[in-house]
């Protein structure tokens, strides 16, 4: 499936499916996340809206505007802010790696969807990305900032963490943790 | 040996470790794509191993994430430099930065970036002083991900059956965070700090020299399930990779330096 808009269609996604992005994506991980939740907090406004966007958790490598590499960055560092940021969604997707946890997924339900990308696959994303739109918050530095790409077909990206709060990730711990105690009983 | 000849081979091994994986860590994971049977892990290391030949021949950084950086290096005795070797190979980090380099060094507190990948105590220079002449370099990048999964131990010293549950424990603990299947840098004795050290140099050892300890620790580890990216499958590590030290009696100091898929390393000699 290819996903070319945030709308309604994204509820209808369920863990384990794989979706291919094209269109316009921002790039934010913690500095951003702790700007914006701050900014929010105080009732300012964004420069820039997450509802209805598709937010990658990366920090990119740009080169005479250029994108060299633009992997994903590990997500669970941004499970603390994503709440705040979903408060103001009516939808949302999130693209990362390894896993979000705690309230966000809770906040997820009926509105926001999470895609894993495979980590440190930087090369093979920025091959799937056609160009830079804009940038916010460039003092935050190069990986620090809000980056808007244009992307076709960024994917394989694995629904993780669907609208209905099914999550891949706590069915691995599951097993997981059944795996680790057998093994401590030895 | 002048200055700009060291810069200029810095600056050579820094994009090689950059953009091509060393081979015996890109054939573990070709292994694994091959032995892995659902349908999400074997994806995902079609993507990786897709990557890793975009990197090599686009000449681009397999990850976003360039590391720390790490030197490694060997001077021979009989060697003498008119300058200062540190100097070098800030010069030669300074220069990729941002063409090659994400500007990664920040300050412990402020977390105000330098910009250009140095900082105090950056790049991390060990040298060792060794017989003849020669000049050996060895760089690796280190990314954040997997370093934050990393811990260290002081074990009683009687615990060492205690080291292999240390290490699943560790692992069980980051999950899909440090982008498996990772490598485990096990670093046992000397002490608090030594034992952290050891545990990333141990990283640099090819994925072929594993011993029989390693081999155990990594099959109970594999047994977790927790695989590539953390969605679950048999490949969780590709390789435990040990270094040890004599240690005080009253002490077993056991440091796990987790290390990502893109483990990235490469020398030069000169």
């Amino acid at each position: 499936m290819i996903l070319n808009k945030v709308d309604e269609r994204i509820l209808n996604l369920r863990a384990g499916d794989v979706v291919y992005v094209t269109g316009e994506i921002l790039t934010a991980r913690d500095k951003a996340h702790a700007r914006a939740v701050e900014m929010l907090q105080s009732k300012q406004k964004l420069p820039f809206s997450f509802n209805r966007s598709i937010v990658y958790h990366c920090g990119p490598i740009i080169s005479e505007d250029r994108v060299v590499s633009a992997g994903p960055t590990t997500s669970e560092r941004m499970s603390p802010y994503a709440p705040k940021i979903l408060e103001g969604a009516d939808l949302m997707v999130m693209i990362g790696k390894g896993g979000m946890s705690g309230e966000v997924v809770e906040a997820m339900k009926g509105k926001a969807v999470y895609l894993a990308f495979p980590g440190g696959a930087g090369a093979f994303a920025a091959s799937k990305i056609r160009k830079i739109k804009g940038v916010f918050w460039e003092d935050l530095g190069m990986a620090e900032a809000v980056w808007v790409f244009e992307v076709e077909n960024f994917g394989p990206c694995v629904v993780a963490i669907d609208a209905e709060g099914r999550n891949l990730y706590e069915e691995v711990e599951r097993n997981v943790k059944r795996a680790y105690d057998r093994a401590s009983h030895l | 040996m002048n200055y700009e000849d060291v810069v200029d081979a810095v600056s050579d091994l820094i994009v090689r470790a950059q953009t091509e994986l060393p081979s015996d860590v890109v054939n573990a994971l070709k292994k694994a794509y091959e032995n892995e049977e659902s349908e999400i892990a074997r994806k995902n290391l079609e993507v990786i191993l897709q990557n890793i030949e975009i990197a090599r021949k686009s000449k681009l950084p397999i990850c976003q994430d360039t590391g720390i950086p790490f030197f490694f290096i060997e001077m021979g005795r009989e060697l003498r430099l008119n300058f200062d070797i540190r100097k070098a190979v800030e010069e030669a980090v300074r220069r990729l930065t941002p063409s090659v380099l994400r500007p990664n060094a920040v300050h412990p507190l402020t977390r105000k970036n330098s910009g250009d990948n140095t900082g105090i105590g950056i790049p991390v220079v060990n040298l060792d002083l060794v017989e003849g002449d020669r000049l050996r370099i060895v760089y690796m990048p280190k990314g954040a991900g997997s370093e934050n999964m990393s811990q260290l131990r002081m074990l009683l010293p009687m615990e060492t059956m205690k080291i292999k549950s240390f290490v699943v424990e560790t692992v069980a603990r980051a999950m899909g965070m440090p982008c498996p299947p990772i490598i485990i840098g096990l670093g046992i004795g000397g002490s608090f700090d030594v034992s952290a050290k050891l545990a990333k140099k141990a990283l640099l050892r090819s994925l072929d020299s594993m011993n029989d300890f390693e081999l155990e620790i990594l099959k109970a580890v594999n047994e977790l399930g927790i695989g590539p990216m953390g969605l679950g499958g048999k490949t969780t590590a590709l390789a435990v990779l040990s270094m040890l030290n004599h240690c005080h009696t009253a002490s077993l100091p056991v440091a796990v330096n987790i290390q990502c898929w893109a483990n990235r390393r490469a020398e030069v000699i000169l």
